[in-house]
């Protein structure tokens, strides 16, 4: 049933769309490994994990567009549920490191040898294991999504009141993870990986399969996001965002409806967070800070809320933009950053591919009207004609 | 040896049954123990000057506001001061807003289909498939509010007079028992409101309404049983003659 819905119905330019990021999985790995560094067409080595932190954002935005664009929750704190899924990644990638850290302890992490703690603590068990940890990246910002939007939507806290205490959340979570005493590596936070499921993790075919595994859990993520707002429960989301009342009134439980698609997302924002770890090398608890998530939903806007494409393009031209500006005036990005949301606030409210779509549409129409007018005149220059032949007959029969 | 029934919660075989109900807010009270029976299958208008309470009583019945005392029961038997606004959906009861209320950025048809009478919970809605059946449904409901033609467009597009009619078909998909209809003429054209009416007293042939209105010279048009409220409470009811000819009535209501 599930896969039957997968596959139900895309919009076709999303599917071109996903072919295009899966076609990116195959290419820009090949061209990385094979090519020679003088080939034009070769991507070089330290652009793989940067374009694969780009759409470990899309995959972000993504999650962020379903319940921002289609359900109207504009949620301030989703960069806590990336942190999430990043910290449940490193916490494996930590593990991984065994016996060859500093202290060289076998079981603890050097953090914990230098607070002189004595064993594991509890909830580091089992993060040994890789089918683990993938579990806890999809569980643990899926739960606190749950139980956050269960109190949330059942109390009916919407709108601004929500945003704020969505920023309240991920302020509480970085504050939590700098405490040393929390045991995720306090400031520090979680870094000098050494290797993912055996494979060197600096190595160059290590890094250009996380890139490939990025895109392809983009595309996956695309579709499945596409099958969720095409489905009836899509459009009832809609319905939400537009006029909340009317949805209650049609006997739809608008809290259940909020509350899956905001943990949906969640898991969503956790899987970006632990595709980004491995390839970023290092989480700490700077990603709960409060502007990370805000820019995720500048993201979001500049590519296009309610659109599925959009804010993946957002999210990988912005940060392109990020990594050239940051590079040439540093102390001017978050001016540029802040310009650029009231830039598109005014003069593109629905966002670049928003835009476009609606040229498109406009374009259509008129393509439409000009066919119609064509097809009239045709007809009245035939009907003309007509008169003419039977005038002509006529006057010869006389 | 049979054995009887306990005094069940059955308080009368009206579809709607309000007993003394009083809601005030921020010391000002809206519904001053008020009380009014329907009857299944009644058309009922309700008038009264603003302030009279009439949509506060509307928001009573459908669970938005809860009542500070008295007893609102539904088809005899429920209690429908204990539910909320989507269990009394799901029970049968449509509410048609003031301002007319539909999905703007969904096309008439996809309005239709999401008001549907049909399993309304997350997985279902998420792998919901329109079957021929309901497909039949959303064409007769289109060809009953006259939107066929009009079924691709996006409501957005409609004038106010469709969008009107589009939220009324939208009720109809529900199955409704019982409609509750808010000033469901104002804003329209002469020959819209005599159209209107005719609707509405066809969708009362197979359900109750209660129509809530200020254009006289509509309910009129209905030809039904009227309570005029005031206050908080009811003024008066009977046929249009007889309320209008009540001197409280006019002067509480008419006469200003």
């Amino acid at each position: 049933m599930i896969t039957q819905m997968l596959l139900r119905n895309h919009d076709k330019k999303v599917l071109w769309f996903a072919l295009a990021i899966l076609a990116a999985a195959v290419l820009v790995p090949l061209s990385n490994l094979l090519l020679p560094a003088g080939n034009p067409l070769h991507v070089p080595d330290h652009m793989v994990p940067l374009l694969g932190k780009y759409l470990s954002y899309a995959l972000l935005a993504l999650a962020l567009d379903l319940v921002w664009g289609y359900c109207g929750i504009l949620s301030l704190g989703h960069g806590a549920f990336f942190a999430l899924g990043g910290y449940a990644m490193g916490m494996y990638l930590m593990r991984q490191i065994g016996p060859r850290g500093v202290y060289a302890n076998p079981l603890l992490p050097d953090f914990m040898v230098f607070l002189n703690w004595q064993e594991l603590p509890w909830y580091w068990y089992g993060f040994d294991q890789f089918w683990f940890a993938a579990l806890m990246v999809l569980f643990v910002p899926g739960l606190l999504a749950f139980v956050f939007g269960w109190f949330a939507f059942r109390s009916r806290v919407t709108g601004v009141y929500l945003s704020i205490i969505t920023q309240a959340m991920t302020y509480a979570l970085l504050l939590a993870f700098f405490r040393n005493e929390m045991g995720f590596g306090g400031n520090n936070g979680l870094t000098d990986f050494k290797d993912i499921l055996g494979f060197n993790i600096q190595a160059g075919g290590t890094r250009a399969t996380l890139f490939a595994a990025t895109a392809i859990m983009l595309a996956l993520a695309l579709l499945l996001s596409s099958a969720i707002v095409k489905s009836k429960y899509g459009k009832v989301l809609v319905g939400v965002r537009d006029a909340e009342s009317r949805t209650r009134f049609l006997g739809y439980r608008v809290e259940n409806m909020k509350l899956f698609i905001f943990t949906v997302s969640a898991m969503m924002a956790g899987v970006a967070g632990a595709l980004y770890v491995p390839q970023v090398g290092i989480i700490n608890p700077g990603e709960f800070a409060p502007a990370n998530s805000i820019e995720v939903v500048i993201w979001t806007a500049v590519g296009g809320r309610g659109t599925l494409i959009g804010p993946i393009i957002g999210a990988v031209l912005v940060n392109f933009g990020k990594s050239i500006f940051t590079a040439a005036f540093p102390e001017f990005w978050l001016f540029a950053l802040g310009a650029l949301f009231v830039a598109t606030t005014l003069f593109l409210p629905k966002g670049i591919v928003g835009t476009l779509q609606q040229f498109a549409k406009a374009r259509d129409e008129r393509k439409v009207a000009a066919a119609k007018e064509h097809a009239y005149q045709e007809q009245a220059a035939k009907s003309a004609g007509e008169d003419g032949l039977a005038s002509a007959h006529t006057q010869a029969a006389e | 040896m049979t054995t009887v029934k306990p005094a069940a919660l059955k308080t009368t075989n009206s579809i709607l049954y309000l007993d003394g109900v009083s809601v005030s807010f921020d010391g000002f009270k809206a519904l001053n123990s008020l009380s009014f029976v329907v009857e299944p299958g009644e058309l009922r208008a309700i008038i009264g000057p603003n302030g009279a309470g009439k949509t506060t009583m509307m928001d009573i019945i459908t669970g938005k506001t809860r009542p500070d005392e008295g007893i609102v029961y539904f088809n005899g038997e429920v209690d429908l001061t204990q539910k909320d606004e989507a269990d009394i959906a799901q029970l049968g009861i449509g509410r048609k807003f003031q301002k007319p209320t539909v999905f703007e950025s969904h096309t008439v048809w996809d309005n239709i289909e999401l008001a549907l009478n049909r399993k309304r919970g997350v997985f279902a809605t998420l792998f919901y498939k329109l079957t021929p059946e309901d497909k039949a449904r959303i064409e007769e409901i289109l060809e009953t509010v006259r939107m066929t033609a009009r079924k691709d467009d996006l409501a957005a597009n409609l004038s106010h007079g469709q969008k009107q009619w589009l939220e009324i078909g939208m009720l109809l998909a529900q199955e409704p028992k019982l409609l509750l209809v808010d000033e469901p003429v104002a804003g329209m054209t002469d020959a819209e409101t005599t159209e209107t009416a005719v609707l509405l007293k066809e969708i009362a042939k197979t359900r109750s309404v209660v129509v809530v209105e200020h254009d006289m010279g509509f309910i009129r048009d209905l030809g039904v049983k009227v309570t005029c409220l005031a206050e908080g409470s009811v003024l008066a009811e009977g046929s249009i003659d007889f309320v209008s000819s009540d001197p409280k009535v006019i002067e509480n209501y008419l006469g200003r």
